[in-house]
């Protein structure tokens, strides 16, 4: 047990004995290291599950929507990127702020498991950490990657290391850049593409989306009660896309819907079975946001205005955006 | 080898009666003018307004009707609404039959029955009541116990009153569940009604209303001493197919849709509580 | 059997789809998933599994079931079904390929669903034995032989070269359409066979315990209280669903257009909040009840209903694509008993 786990585990059992909190929310161990699982620990025996390590990379923000709600206090871990999230919750009135106690916790990057498969790696039975490499054995022999090489996406545009909410934190070691290149760099390389070009880059990844919902219920943005995509009074409800304009639709549609509210914590590339960027939609409009009302992180704050949902007389025309972001 | 393509066979509206303010029956036959097809009493069929949907109803009037097929249904959301907004010579789509009819020609034959229903409960019930009174030698003694919110919310009064209660060896009980002006009949909920009336538990119950009602009535004839392996119900579940592929009716090792919809007390003891 | 160098692959695929319509596992935008074969495709028979099982191709995601024309109060009914072309199903995995039995067992028993049948019946299967399991397999638990699987043709597939063996007429005609193939005895696909089997013994789950699954348990594992822990982070998608091969579950849904109305149907999920809506009530109301159904479903409902088999191949398909790593194994461990 890493010596930054161990002082969580510890806090949470604090916590739980000291009747402090009702429950800690934090990861359950998987079977194997790469699969903890988001979890609810009420008693400091469970804790025994309680996992932190490299691959804890889901975001628990979302699921205080539900747990806050819930009788009595509730601790929860919240790594640097996942606190814009829980605040951007708070702001929008999702989360009972007063019933969590929030711990931010150090992440030196999460890693993703379909990295290695990438590089062939496959048959994992044990996993073990050497510097910035992870060495694994497998049934077909030893493996060593470059923690860097395997990465969630989202790491490589780390907005930084500081929790942008938290009641205590704990943080043990110096943090690590993860950051490879610009935020804004393959959005911008997919706005340098002729016309045809980008269509035919998302024609080919959205036609891979199979409609599992998958990055819809796991972004902290999309907490509408009930979803106009699941609502057959809309006329929009559809659980397959019957063609190519619709399976583009609903992602288009998301991430209008989510514009300003995103926090960019990549969650949703994360969980997408077919490894379609999406993030680099959300991207794609928190850069046209910073161009056209100036920067904006949605997250960093709890309360104040927004720049699509406040007016100002200088505010862009709608028919200008369209030009204002093709000269930037 | 049957093959079951799912698809439907076209119906004609002929008839549309209202029975009460939310239930209205509907007649329906084929293009041709004769029935669609055959079925045994609690059977169900797939109704559909194309373009507004599909919907699971009891086929409500009996086998032994030759001419047509009547359906019973209730205004309670999108579906039925639209089917309440139909007129006489529309074209609906039907298809089935589907499901496990009541045992009409089997446990039921040379028993006393008796008949719990509570509202539009009664729709799957009238098939069965119906079959018996055409089939009347092959069977005992008839109670009919039926109640609803109001004595407008009674389905097919006009039936029941003009006919059930002429039957011979045949009795009807009415009874609503709040004293109202122009009812001198018995005011109170099914359950109590039920216990009330002190019923023989040798007889052969079927069930079929609200959940609660349903709940209820169970609990009072098993303190009457009736037997679970003899009272029988019809479940109601969201389908889709109708012939136990499409997983919507699944409860347990059951579909609802196939097994079902009709099913004896014992058998649901069986099941998860999850219908 | 008959040997064809990989380096003649294309050739090879070539002939057969020339012919009719081959589909096989295909590289597109970064994954592999089956995909009509062209020249020029990425063909991808290394990765061992497809993003998406192979049931597509008998149970597509959605598909048109019929059309309605209305006019007034008439109504009119089309049958958009025609009859389907014989086409190649290559690179199907022992997994996927038990998974069509399994998927029979649903559409083809009485009444026969027809949407089914005729694209099952126009199938030619090339299945192809693994000869690098992963982790996330436990395909031996459920007696699949992951180093021969069945169907119209056997393929296997070797650093150097593609082994063929017709097990059906239907398959030897269509190996006929390439006359460039070696005879050979298949010495070096039996020693793939001993490594793979060897593999098997050693994965993670190969020794999953299922004895507790069992229809006199149903009660009892549906009481469990483990469900609360194993659903909790559940997010109510519909990954798993999609990407299990065994998933039938299924709406059927209509859409309007100018020139009438069309009734499709498309895979539905368990796990989505609706499955079960019905206008005045709904009898799974939470996430746990919609998870503990398609577990129980597809551990004990399933196999009550069909003469004891599982509804789960041990793709692991769940295992590496569940959202929050949720999955059967955990299912099975938890419940099964099998705690260690």
């Amino acid at each position: 047990m890493s010596e930054l786990e161990n002082k969580i585990i510890q806090r949470a059992a604090a916590l739980l004995t000291e009747g402090k909190v009702k429950r800690v929310v934090g990861w359950r161990k998987g079977e194997f290291i790469h699969d903890p699982s988001p979890a609810t620990f009420e008693t400091a025996d469970s804790l025994k599950e309680f996992v932190y390590n490299d691959y804890c990379g889901a975001n628990l923000s979302k699921y205080l929507v539900d747990i806050s709600k819930k009788e009595g206090m509730t601790a929860v871990f919240l790594k640097p990127c996942d606190s814009y999230s829980f605040n951007q919750l708070i702001k929008e009135h999702r989360i009972k702020r007063e019933n969590v106690y929030v711990i931010g916790v150090e992440c030196q990057g999460k890693l993703a498991q379909y990295k290695l498969e990438e590089k062939g790696i496959s048959g994992i039975t044990a996993e073990a950490y050497d510097g910035e490499n992870v060495v694994l054995d497998t049934l077909y022999g030893k493996e060593t990657v470059k923690k860097s090489d395997a990465l969630l996406d989202r790491c490589f545009s780390c907005k930084g290391k500081k929790h942008v909410v938290a009641d205590e934190t704990i943080v043990l070691g110096e943090p690590v850049d993860t950051t490879v290149g610009g935020r804004f760099d393959k959005v911008r390389e997919l706005e340098a593409m002729t016309e045809e070009e980008r269509f035919s880059f998302w024609q080919g990844q959205l036609s891979k989306c199979i409609r599992c919902n998958a990055c819809r219920n796991v972004c902290p943005a999309c907490s509408c009660l009930k979803c106009v995509f699941d609502n057959p009074q809309s006329g929009v409800a559809a659980k397959s896309n019957a063609d190519s304009f619709e399976e583009q639709l609903f992602h288009i549609i998301r991430a209008f819907h989510v514009s300003g509210r995103c926090t960019d914590c990549g969650e949703c590339s994360r969980v997408c079975p077919q490894h379609i960027p999406l993030h680099l939609l959300n991207r794609k409009f928190i850069k046209d946001i910073d161009a056209l009302y100036g920067e904006f992180q949605a997250g960093e704050a709890d309360e104040g205005k927004t720049p699509l949902t406040s007016y100002t007389e200088g505010d862009t025309e709608p028919n200008q955006v369209f030009n204002a972001t093709e000269e930037k | 080898m049957t093959e079951e393509n799912l698809i439907p066979k076209i119906g004609v509206v002929t008839d549309i009666r209202k029975d009460t303010p939310d239930v209205k029956t509907f007649r329906v036959v084929g293009t041709d003018g004769k029935k669609l097809f055959e079925h045994l009493p609690g059977q169900c069929a797939m109704v559909s307004v194309p373009g507004e949907g599909e919907c699971m109803f009891s086929i409500t009037s009996s086998p032994t009707n030759r001419e047509f097929m009547e359906f019973s249904i209730k205004k309670c959301g999108c579906v039925t609404e639209v089917i309440h907004g139909l007129e006489e010579g529309q074209m609906i789509t039907v298809r089935g039959p589907y499901g496990r009819n009541f045992p009409v020609e089997g446990d039921f034959r040379g028993k006393d029955l008796l008949f719990i229903a509570g509202g539009i409960g009664l729709a799957p019930l009238r098939s069965v009541i119906n079959y018996v009174r055409d089939n009347r030698k092959n069977y005992g003694k008839v109670v009919v116990v039926y109640g609803a919110r109001s004595k407008d919310d009674l389905v097919d009064i006009e039936e029941i009153r003009t006919q059930w209660v002429n039957e011979p060896d045949f009795e009807v009980y009415l009874t609503i569940d709040r004293p109202q002006e122009g009812w001198d009949g018995h005011v109170g909920f099914v359950p109590a009604y039920v216990k009330e009336l002190g019923l023989d538990p040798n007889m052969t119950a079927v069930l079929c209303g609200p959940p609660i009602m349903i709940k209820f009535t169970l609990a009072g004839l098993l303190e009457l001493g009736f037997k679970k392996e003899r009272v029988y119900t019809t479940l109601e579940l969201r389908m889709k197919c109708g012939i136990g592929k499409c997983g919507r009716c699944n409860v347990g090792n059951k579909f609802v849709c196939k097994d079902g919809p009709v099913f004896r007390m014992d058998e649901l003891d069986e099941l998860p509580d999850e219908y | 059997m008959i040997k064809i160098n990989r380096t003649d692959l294309d050739r090879f695929f070539i002939s057969i789809s020339e012919k009719m319509p081959l589909f096989l596992p295909v590289k597109k935008a970064g994954e592999v998933n089956f995909g009509r074969y062209e020249e020029g495709t990425e063909v991808s028979l290394d990765v061992l599994k497809t993003v998406k099982s192979a049931k597509d191709f008998f149970f597509p995601q959605s598909e048109t079931m019929m059309k309605f024309k209305k006019d007034g109060k008439n109504l009119e009914i089309v049958d958009v079904r025609e009859e389907k072309e014989p086409f190649v199903l290559f690179g199907v995995r022992a997994c996927d390929y038990a998974s069509f039995a399994i998927l029979d067992k649903v559409f083809l028993q009485e009444p026969v669903d027809t949407f089914y049948k005729s694209r099952r019946d126009a199938a030619v299967i090339f299945t192809l034995a693994c000869g690098r399991p992963e982790e996330s397999c436990f395909c031996k638990v459920f007696n699949i032989d992951a180093a021969d699987p069945q169907g119209d043709v056997t393929c296997f597939l070797t650093a150097e070269s593609l082994y063929l063996r017709a097990n059906t007429e239907k398959g030897a005609s269509v190996l006929s359409l390439y006359n460039k193939g070696e005879n050979t005895d298949g010495k070096e696909v039996e020693e793939q066979q001993k490594k793979t089997r060897e593999i098997m013994e050693r994965l993670p789950f190969a020794n999953l315990d299922l004895g507790k699954f069992k229809e006199e348990n149903l009660k009892e594992l549906f009481a469990s209280s483990e469900w609360q822990s194993l659903s909790e982070a559940c997010l109510g998608c519909g990954t798993c669903t999609f990407v299990c091969p065994t998933c039938q579950c299924f709406d059927i849904r209509e859409f309007k257009t100018r020139q009438g109305v069309v009734r499709f149907r498309c895979w539905d999920s368990c796990m989505y909040s609706d499955f079960t809506q019905m206008a005045g009530a709904n009898p799974r109301t939470t996430q746990l009840q919609r998870f503990r159904q398609r577990f129980m479903h597809k551990l004990v409902y399933f196999p009550s209903q069909y003469g004891g088999t599982f509804s789960c191949v041990g793709c692991g398909r769940c295992v590496t694509k569940c959202p929050q790593h949720l999955n059967i194994v955990k299912v099975i461990k938890k419940l099964g008993g099998n705690n260690d």
